[in-house]
């Protein structure tokens, strides 16, 4: 028996603003951030929790998108990629590093990444760079063969990025 | 903003002091080309702001498709009842292949053969996967539940999936009107194989197997689909790669001249390694779908049917012998290559089996070579465009023969490979199959990839592991890189006379354009659809130059609008025909712009058209630099005062450059073709270990050396080599489509499909050497795909090396790692004997 | 790749929670992290008339000491335990082993008792809960039980859990302090194994040895870490397991992995 399910009103907090929205129990957070709300800095790759371009920060922590639903969202703190740069439009110091190390060809998985080290290095802001490669491992990207990912995150956490805070909490 | 990129440009000139405004100023020559720019792609993509196709608006009213396919490898559709997935709220319609068939025709294909395929299946299911039938909706959540509603009555038929057994007697055939699955077969010679073959003092053999894989974007296929009734044209917005070869195969199957399928494709996308092609089927079933709908119709493919069927690289059954000298030269070659296309021949295949045809003797003086090409059909996926084209699969049969002739002879393999190399000073080369190399040299790139130490520490590893009992080995490979494809390789499938009959192609047509605004504001359109490599950038740095501007200065757009836009028949993304040919016609277009500009400020400046350059934004006499107007004066001329223009100067300032080399000529009578414009090179070495324990496959060092002629942005030519080499491992250890014998699809999900992520990749140590092409202005050959060809047999012959094996199936998983280390297994209680 | 209709419910506690699953039963799930759960929810492997979101019922997250035993509320994520400042010295074992649960990413939403529920042969911590023999905190309108792990685990992805259960806790023994060691094979970092080993030293002399996705459910021994003929008593185990195939994997491979991956775990514990 197919039946939709009434809409539910869900209102959260993204980058910042309050925002409300309708979703049947069903709608993924994915669509709801992307359709929704219009935030299309999100990426959808795979539906099923492997390739990490949906990664957002859920109440702070970096999460898989597709593995969520936007009625589990009401009254949360949800951060896109959107959030990142200053109220200027300009680049924190990660995302310059991205830039600088030729760190994204596609850029269709790179949102998702900023959004994992967004998490990742406010937590601990001097890991090893065996430490950034495991968390990196949380994602595919099929363009950049990775290497120069590692190197732009190392480059931050190294302190060679120019500095400008990458968005703490 | 044009900083410099530092990292990957060891000693370049001009990439690490001064600031390229001063540089511009300097007037040198090519100020921009040649240097590691940071990408002007970046900011928007690195902020959120990207532009890709599910990102855009779409018309009001846009309702949203979801395709149903077949669970079946072969079947009969013996009924399909729609009618519980109409009465559920939201659904439009449910679109089945009889629809189609009465609205549009089967898609062209490259071979006379009754094998007609349209964008849904008629009457009968061929793969897993096959599309057949569209649910439109009101949203994709309600497509999905009414797509569980609709009951389709299938005939199972029998299936030949295993290509061997597809052209084996009695094999079930995947058209019974074609009368075999062996859909074409040619055979060719070049030189007197027989003759080698005869006067061998040996005669080496193997048979190798190239997997199915593909290098699956990110991004999935998205298509937006108008039909606009009053004009009878479809207006579609899809990801679509190229080659726009597929332009007028859309058009035909929708009964309509081209003018009438409007094709336009997204400012970013989400990658594509050559699969983005294969969106074509559904840009003409979702246009046909928003024709019987009479609304437009959105489709955003998922990874399931992505996975299940969106594209693969073809798989090849190789069976190769040389016939060697006992000092190791290579005298002749025989080359069986089996190609299993799947279900179908979709355009432009048989491409990845004749792609290469020039270059089958690869790094080598090879003059005798005899080579059949066999594409066989069967109840898999239709193949279509991936990384490499068709190179992994030859160099995997090569470059896996020399590793063997030096095992059986007793010799180095890599001096096997000096022994037949392409001695330098031979350039432009043609190979026995009639390929032009245009530059390079070889046997010194060789000597400089393992100088420095770098193979005695390769050596010294293997020494030292193999001395402790482990399992470590040394793989070479070289690879002749092709970029930018000749239109005419692919009619090498056909006899003389039926070339002759279907009349002569050839050449490659690149465009560019670019324009100046009365303000003298630059702006560029091309003919590729980039999908991340930068071509906005690079693009930008190749008009700067002619201009005398700085990057930031060239607008460039190369969002493709088929109705509006410069584009031909090789038009698109593929094949390496970027560097070698559109960043060529951007080129051609801004000089054409520059001479125009010239002749305008001689007069304004009272010199001659020969004493004015552009340079820091102006327009000036060389011999006078004082002498000088600004760029945009000199430019809005042309918009805001004609009267004032030279007699011989047309008003306005659009230029539109094509550039078709000469050197692209048709298949001669004797089957010699020039496959592509421009050859690079490759050389890669590598030391693996085999873990008894894990049965895995550790990389513990990997040498790529390249020479793609000039490099335009070194940055970006490195990231297109690290990400092909990633490709490469994932070929060579990780990635497969696998099917059962039932011709089930096991590899659906990422979880089965195995994509390497950052832990499973080792470092990779790159050099360049740098042969400049002599056949295009800007010297640069294609880089892009060379290492998809290259390290898969690199991996190969070092696992080969490492365990004394003589068959490698590709990927090595653990698995065949454990079927090739294990003998039998020990009796119960016997412990582990090995 | 979307998901079927379902009811959601987001019950503020255990009694709301056990009462909504009363009502649906069989044809309900209790949604905690999610990582298992709505991939296939999303591949429309499952039909839930109901999902019911406990992440929201204060009462199920806790960690904390009980005696014996670390119990770890069902609504607790792999990450926070993992970052339980206290792990290492409690429970070793989970230590060594959770860093191999999927990714950052995942761990930081999915569930330590969600892992439990699914029961995955291969997963690293219904292995765990197996080898320390801990046990599973069950509730339903009928009162609370516990079992041991080895009867909660009843075979690949199956549990003894009613229909009516939720899971509210999972109980790990702290008694269990000796060097832990842990290690898989997998085709990449973060996906599911193809053999897991976990070993753990216990008193006199001997090892506790633990493994998965050899067979449908995790298999714990003793050996004697000296001594014995260790080849062959893991030679005899091998031979033991119902070893299954899968794409990655041959029942025979699967034999090899227990044979020659165990000793290097095995060994760790030695040094």
């Amino acid at each position: 028996m197919i039946e939709q399910k009434p809409k539910q009103r869900v209102t959260l907090t993204l980058n910042g603003r309050k925002v409300t929205g309708d979703a049947e129990p069903r709608l993924l957070l994915t669509d709801f951030i992307r359709h929704t709300l219009g935030a299309t800095g999100t990426h959808v790759g795979c539906e099923h929790g492997v390739c990490g371009c949906c990664t957002v920060l859920i109440d702070g922590v970096a999460s898989r998108s597709c593995l969520a639903f936007a009625v589990q969202m009401d009254g949360a703190t949800i951060e896109t990629v959107e959030s990142l740069a200053d109220d200027e439009g300009r680049m924190n110091a990660l995302q310059e590093a991205f830039r600088r190390h030729h760190a994204l060809q596609c850029g269709f998985c790179t949102a998702g990444i900023l959004m994992s080290f967004t998490d990742f290095l406010r937590r601990k802001p001097d890991p090893t760079r065996e430490e950034v490669v495991d968390i990196l491992g949380g994602h595919l990207c099929r363009c950049t063969g990775y290497t120069n990912i590692v190197d732009a995150v190392m480059d931050v956490v190294e302190g060679h990025a120019p500095q400008r805070d990458i968005g703490a909490a | 903003m044009n900083d410099v990129h530092d990292q990957a440009t060891r000693g370049r000139p001009s990439t690490d002091s001064g600031a390229p405004e001063a540089l511009a100023k300097t007037g040198a020559a090519r100020p921009y080309v040649g240097r590691s720019l940071h990408r002007r792609e970046d900011e928007a993509l690195l902020t959120g702001a990207g532009r890709y196709a599910d990102d855009l608006p779409v018309p009001p009213g846009t309702l949203v498709a979801y395709v149903l396919r077949s669970p079946h490898p072969h079947a009969l559709i013996r009924s399909i009842d729609s009618a519980a997935a109409l009465d559920l709220p939201g659904v439009s319609a449910v679109i089945t292949g009889q629809d189609i068939a009465k609205l549009s025709d089967p898609f062209l294909v490259a071979v006379k053969e009754p094998i007609p395929q349209w964008s849904l299946a008629v009457e009968r299911v061929r793969y897993v996967g096959e599309p057949v039938a569209v649910i439109v909706a009101s949203d994709r959540y309600v497509a999905e539940d009414a797509a569980e509603l609709v009951e389709i009555d299938y005939e199972p038929l029998p299936v030949v999936i295993d290509p061997l057994a597809a052209v084996g007697p009695d094999a079930v055939l995947v058209h019974e009107a074609v009368g075999t699955n062996e859909l074409s077969r040619r055979d060719f010679v070049y030189g007197d194989p027989d003759a080698a073959f005869a006067s061998a003092d040996r005669i080496v053999r193997l048979d190798v197997e190239f997997p199915r894989h593909s290098y699956t974007p990110m991004e999935c296929f998205v298509v937006v689909a108008e039909y606009r009734r009053a004009e009878k044209s479809y207006d579609v917005l899809a990801n679509f790669q190229g080659p726009f070869s597929a332009h007028p195969v859309m058009a035909r199957a929708l009964r309509i001249p081209g003018s009438k399928l409007r094709l336009r494709t997204p400012p970013d996308s989400g990658g594509s390694f050559g699969v983005k092609l294969s969106v074509f089927p559904f840009i003409v079933l979702m246009g046909l779908a928003a024709r019987i709908v009479g609304r437009p119709v959105k489709w955003v493919e998922d990874r399931l049917e992505h996975l299940l069927a969106a594209s693969t690289g073809p798989n090849r059954f190789t069976k190769v012998e040389a016939a060697v000298k006992a000092d190791g030269e290579i005298t002749g070659l025989r080359l069986d290559q089996l190609e299993d296309y799947g279900a179908f021949l979709r355009a432009p295949m048989p491409g990845p089996l004749y792609r290469m045809h020039g270059a089958l003797t690869g790094a080598y003086s090879i003059r005798n070579l005899a080579v059949a090409n066999r594409i066989v059909l069967t109840n898999k996926a239709p193949a279509a465009l991936n990384r490499g084209f068709g190179g992994p699969q030859i160099y995997l049969a090569l470059e896996r023969i020399v590793q063997r002739i030096g095992v059986e002879l007793g010799m180095d393999p890599l001096d096997v490979m000096r022994r037949n190399l392409i001695p330098a000073g031979s350039f432009p080369y043609r190979t026995a199959a009639g390929a032009l190399y245009d530059s390079g040299d070889y046997p010194r790139a060789l000597e400089i990839a393992t100088g420095e130490g770098r193979l005695e520490d390769l050596r010294r590893r293997r020494d030292e592991a193999r001395a402790q009992g482990r399992l470590y080995g040394i793989g070479y490979a070289a690879v002749v890189e092709p970029g930018m494809s000749n239109m005419g390789y692919l009619s090498t499938l056909l006899p003389l006379a039926a070339r002759e009959r279907s009349g002569p192609k050839n050449g490659a047509v690149s465009m560019a354009t670019v324009n100046i605004d009365p303000l003298g504001a630059v702006s560029v359109t091309a003919d590729t659809p980039a999908q991340g490599q930068g071509h906005i950038t690079v693009l930008s740095q190749i008009v700067a130059d002619q201009l005398g501007l700085t990057p930031d200065e060239i607008t460039v757009n190369l969002e493709i609008d088929t109705q509006k836009d410069q584009w031909s028949i090789a038009s698109g993304n593929y094949s390496c025909r970027f560097s070698p040919g559109t960043a060529v016609a951007a080129h051609l277009a801004a000089q054409k712009i520059r001479d125009k500009l010239a002749r305008i400020g001689a007069k304004q400046l009272n010199v001659l058209p020969e004493d004015v350059e552009l340079s820091g934004g102006k327009v000036r006499s060389r011999s006078n630099p004082d002498n000088a107007l600004a760029f945009g004066r000199v430019a809005g001329t042309a918009h805001w005062s004609p009267i004032m223009l030279p007699e011989d100067v047309e008003p306005g300032l659009r230029e539109t450059a094509v550039w078709s080399p000469p050197e692209l000529e048709p298949p001669t009578s004797g089957d010699g073709i020039n496959t592509s414009l421009t050859y690079g090179f490759v050389f890669d070495m590598c030391g693996i270990e085999v873990d008894p324990v894990t049965f895995q496959v550790r990389i513990d060092r990997y040498v790529s050396m390249h020479d793609a002629g000039a490099l335009l942005n070194p940055m970006i030519a490195e990231g297109q080599i690290h990400g092909a080499f990633v490709q490469g491992v994932a070929t060579a250890l990780y990635e497969e489509f696998l099917y059962d014998e039932g011709g089930g699809f096991q590899t659906g999900t990422f979880a089965d499909y195995v994509i390497p992520t950052v832990c499973e990749v080792p470092k990779l140590e790159i050099i360049h050497m740098e042969s400049p092409s002599p056949f295009t202005p800007l010297g640069a050959k294609g880089l892009g795909e060379g290492n998809c060809m290259s390290v898969p047999v690199c991996v190969a012959n070092a696992i080969a090396d490492a365990l004394g094996v003589t068959d490698v199936r590709l990927p090595v998983t653990p698995r065949r790692i454990h079927e090739m280390l294990m003998g039998a297994e020990p009796e119960v209680g016997a412990g582990d004997a090995s | 790749m979307k998901p079927r209709s379902f009811d959601y419910h987001r019950p503020k506690t255990i009694a709301e929670a056990v009462e909504a699953l009363a009502q649906h039963g069989d044809d309900a799930r209790i949604l905690a992290g999610g990582q298992s759960l709505i991939p296939m929810l999303n591949f429309r492997l499952l039909e839930p008339v109901a999902l019911i979101d406990i992440r929201h019922v204060p009462e199920l997250d806790h960690i904390r000491l009980d005696g014996d035993m670390l119990e770890v509320g069902a609504a607790v994520t792999q990450n926070r335990l993992l970052a339980w400042p206290d792990l290492a010295r409690h429970v070793p074992l989970l230590a060594v082993a959770m860093p191999w649960v999927g990714h950052f990413q995942t761990r930081n939403r999915g569930t330590v008792c969600g892992s439990i529920a699914h029961a995955d042969p291969s997963s690293e911590i219904p292995l765990s809960l197996a080898m320390l023999e801990g046990e599973v905190v069950l509730q339903s309108p009928r009162g609370r039980r516990v079992l041991k792990a080895s009867e909660f685990q009843t075979g690949m992805l199956s549990t003894a859990r009613d229909s009516d259960e939720m899971i509210v806790a999972a109980r790990f023994p702290t008694t269990f302090t000796g060097k832990a060691a842990f290690r898989e094979v997998a085709r990449r970092h973060g996906d599911y194994a193809i053999v897991a080993v976990g070993a753990l030293r216990l008193p006199g002399g001997e090892a506790l040895v633990g493994i998965g996705g050899a067979s449908d459910r995790p298999v714990v021994r003793r050996f004697r870490l000296d001594g014995g003929d260790l080849g062959a008593e893991l030679d005899a185990l091998a031979w033991e397991l119902e070893t299954y195939e899968d794409l990655h994997a041959s029942p025979r491979m699967r034999r090899d992995l227990v044979r020659r991956l165990a000793p290097t775990v095995i060994s760790e514990l030695r040094s």
